[in-house]
């Protein structure tokens, strides 16, 4: 299965209202802790595992994710590790894999795109490479059957999303808010957001950016998303709690309730 | 739509990697440059402030025993004198006007020296804007003179504590500013670099560097200079120095970077000159210091102007294509540079152009007429320059 059509079945069949998408830093605390969050997002019923890799300059993180990413990249946090986990995690469930573009040039397109084909990766989300930037990434992921996931904004002008609802394979990622990722108190732009991407799209819409209680899922949900991603809180309860993955599983059961 | 653009590319280089947030704004911020750029009404009020303001157009000085030591002729271009100290009031002044015509009235900026942030909070006190400027908590440290000039002209000075604290986290951090506040805020980047229409809309507002040296120099000497040189960080003077001169064949272009504590002790700010593959930082393709993972290097350099892992897309583009060379100068080479350009002219320079003058006095070379962009003065280096002296 193409991991198009395994992140298809992920929304198609995630048997809830919205499919659940926890984010997971690549390497932080360290690798093996990682790993372990992982597979607690898994127990705790992610559909779904956005997968990030750590970079020194995140221009759309806010400063929770972006001291993870400092702190993996601190304790040694690489591509190639991160996509160790990727390798393992796919066996249960689909990942997306998230980094940013100089990632991606670093290793050469073409070798990047089949590195992590090779490692089971669905999907690939690069918050920093609009459409105009995209083709060759997005060709590469075609021709090796991995998902390339545009990013819309609440900014976006219609021409815009226009194109980016028809470039979206797996799923559409919608930004609920123009800002960088963090948690936030305000669900009542969700529904306005969704409405005005859902017509130029025949991909499933996912929301993230903000969300950070079960409550506001549920909102996300509600107001009509299909898929919910969770962040920065998630991310915020790895740096904070004794036991990361207990902790972190417990919260994504918590968000997997929410969105029965 | 109109015909028109500015260039999204220089060769390969450039391009707008941001988030989909920014896309929108970086639109509307090329259509209005080129509506403003092309308005008579503009152009006027621009050249108004510029000329009454902030003091264009700069001297061009025949620096008489500087040339006794080089043995040859350099005339320094004296964007020292321009009001705050440094080029970087062109930049700032133009953009600022062209925020309020987008009809935004908040403005954010990135400080490495504190030369920008300054310039920047010194428009928005003249257009009655808002003024956010993001510094690096080690740039805060060493340029306390220019903190406290943001302060007092009613600027809101945000200490960046992520990295090495200085000119690329301030960068990140004004972007991820523009990002969350792009509706009513304009951000004023300080150099040549950034995403497209950066690079272009900065090079616009100081080629006025490069045409009037241009014409200065012909009524003086009668001929063009056989060499252009100016220090690079983002390399905005340099940029505004080159562009007259790039359609002058004879002409050698030359950008200085900051070799820090050597080339070989890979801590420097010269990624144009250390060469290696390019890579994307701050929305750009561009020449990079970066690791084999793609992880952006922390620069160094004595100099904060300097001290930029990146470089702007388009002198990328003139280094492939041939058209300029980039050199870099050491932090003890700059500072033996500082001291003498103080005591030879009474000028002192800032520890930026300080690299340029050390490479036009003391690397040999056949040109007999040397032109350097003394980008801007040195009074906010001084304490700094004395520690590192050894004479505080």
């Amino acid at each position: 299965m193409s991991g198009i059509d395994r992140i298809g079945a992920a929304f198609t069949g995630c048997g809830r209202r919205a499919a659940l998408m926890p984010y997971l830093m690549g390497g932080f605390p360290d690798l093996p802790t990682s790993l372990a969050i992982a597979n607690g997002y898994a127990d705790g019923g992610a559909d779904l595992i956005e997968l990030g890799v750590p970079f020194s300059d995140p221009l759309a993180d806010g400063p929770v994710i972006q001291a993870a990413g400092t702190a993996a990249l601190a304790a040694g946090a690489t591509l190639d590790g991160v996509l160790e986990i990727a390798t393992e995690l796919s066996e249960r469930l689909p990942v997306v894999l998230m980094c940013y573009s100089n990632a991606i040039l670093a290793r050469g397109t073409e070798q990047f795109v089949a590195d992590i084909a090779a490692a089971g990766v669905s999907g690939l989300i690069v918050p920093d490479l609009p459409l105009e930037e995209a083709p060759t990434t997005a060709e590469n992921c075609a021709a090796a059957g991995v998902a390339f996931v545009p990013l819309a904004a609440p900014t976006s002008t219609d021409e815009r999303l226009t194109a980016i609802g028809a470039a979206a394979h797996g799923f559409l990622y919608t930004v609920a808010v123009a800002g960088t990722t963090g948690e936030r108190g305000d669900e009542s732009a969700y529904a306005d957001v969704i409405a005005r991407v859902r017509p130029h799209t025949s991909a499933p819409v996912a929301l993230g950016f903000g969300i950070s209680t079960p409550e506001q899922a549920s909102a996300a949900a509600d107001a009509g998303a299909d898929g919910v991603i969770i962040g920065s809180r998630l991310v915020r309860e790895a740096a904070e709690q004794d036991d990361p993955a207990t902790a972190c599983r417990t919260l994504v059961e918590q968000f997997a309730e929410a969105l029965r | 739509m109109s015909d028109v653009s500015l260039e999204h590319r220089f060769g390969p280089y450039g391009g707008q990697y941001v988030p989909e947030t920014l896309m929108p704004a970086l639109a509307e911020l090329e259509a209005a440059w080129i509506s403003a750029r092309a308005d008579d009404e503009f152009q006027a009020e621009l050249g108004r402030l510029l000329r009454d303001y902030a003091g264009r157009p700069t001297p061009l000085y025949l620096a008489e025993r500087l040339s006794a030591v080089a043995g040859r002729t350099i005339y320094l271009k004296r964007e020292d004198l321009l009001h705050t100290g440094a080029h970087k009031i062109n930049n700032a002044l133009g953009q600022a006007l062209l925020a309020v015509r987008m009809g935004k009235r908040r403005i954010i900026a990135e400080t490495g020296a504190g030369q920008h942030g300054v310039a920047s909070a010194t428009a928005c006190a003249l257009l009655d804007l808002e003024c956010v400027v993001y510094m690096g908590a080690e740039d805060i440290r060493r340029q306390a003179p220019n903190v406290q000039r943001m302060g007092l002209l009613g600027a809101t000075v945000v200490p960046v504590e992520a990295g090495a604290r200085t000119l690329k986290e301030a960068v990140s951090e004004a972007i991820r500013d523009w990002v969350s506040n792009v509706a009513d805020s304009h951000y004023i980047i300080g150099s040549a670099v950034g995403p497209a229409p950066y690079p272009a809309i900065v090079r616009d507002l100081q080629r006025c560097i490069g045409d009037e040296a241009r014409a200065q120099i012909l009524e003086r000497e009668g001929r063009l200079p056989q060499r252009v040189i100016a220090c690079v960080g983002g390399g905005s003077n340099a940029i505004g120095a080159f562009t007259a001169f790039v359609a002058d064949e004879s002409v050698e272009l030359i950008g200085v970077e900051a070799a820090g504590e050597g080339l070989a002790s890979g801590r420097h700010g010269a990624p144009l000159t250390a060469g290696g593959r390019p890579g994307v930082l701050h929305g750009s393709l561009s020449a990079l210091l970066q690791d084999d993972e793609g992880q952006i290097a922390e620069a160094h350099s004595v100099s904060a102007g300097l001290d930029y892992p990146g470089s702007g897309p388009e002198h990328a583009w003139l280094r492939d294509s041939g058209r300029a060379t980039y050199v870099a100068v050491t932090d003890e080479d700059a500072l033996a540079a500082f001291e003498r350009t103080a005591q030879l002219e009474g000028i002192i320079p800032a520890l930026e152009p300080a690299h340029a003058l050390h490479f036009a006095l003391n690397v040999p070379s056949d040109s007999e007429l040397d032109l350097i962009c003394l980008s801007g003065r040195g009074d906010k280096d001084l304490a700094e320059v004395l520690a590192l002296l050894g004479r505080s």
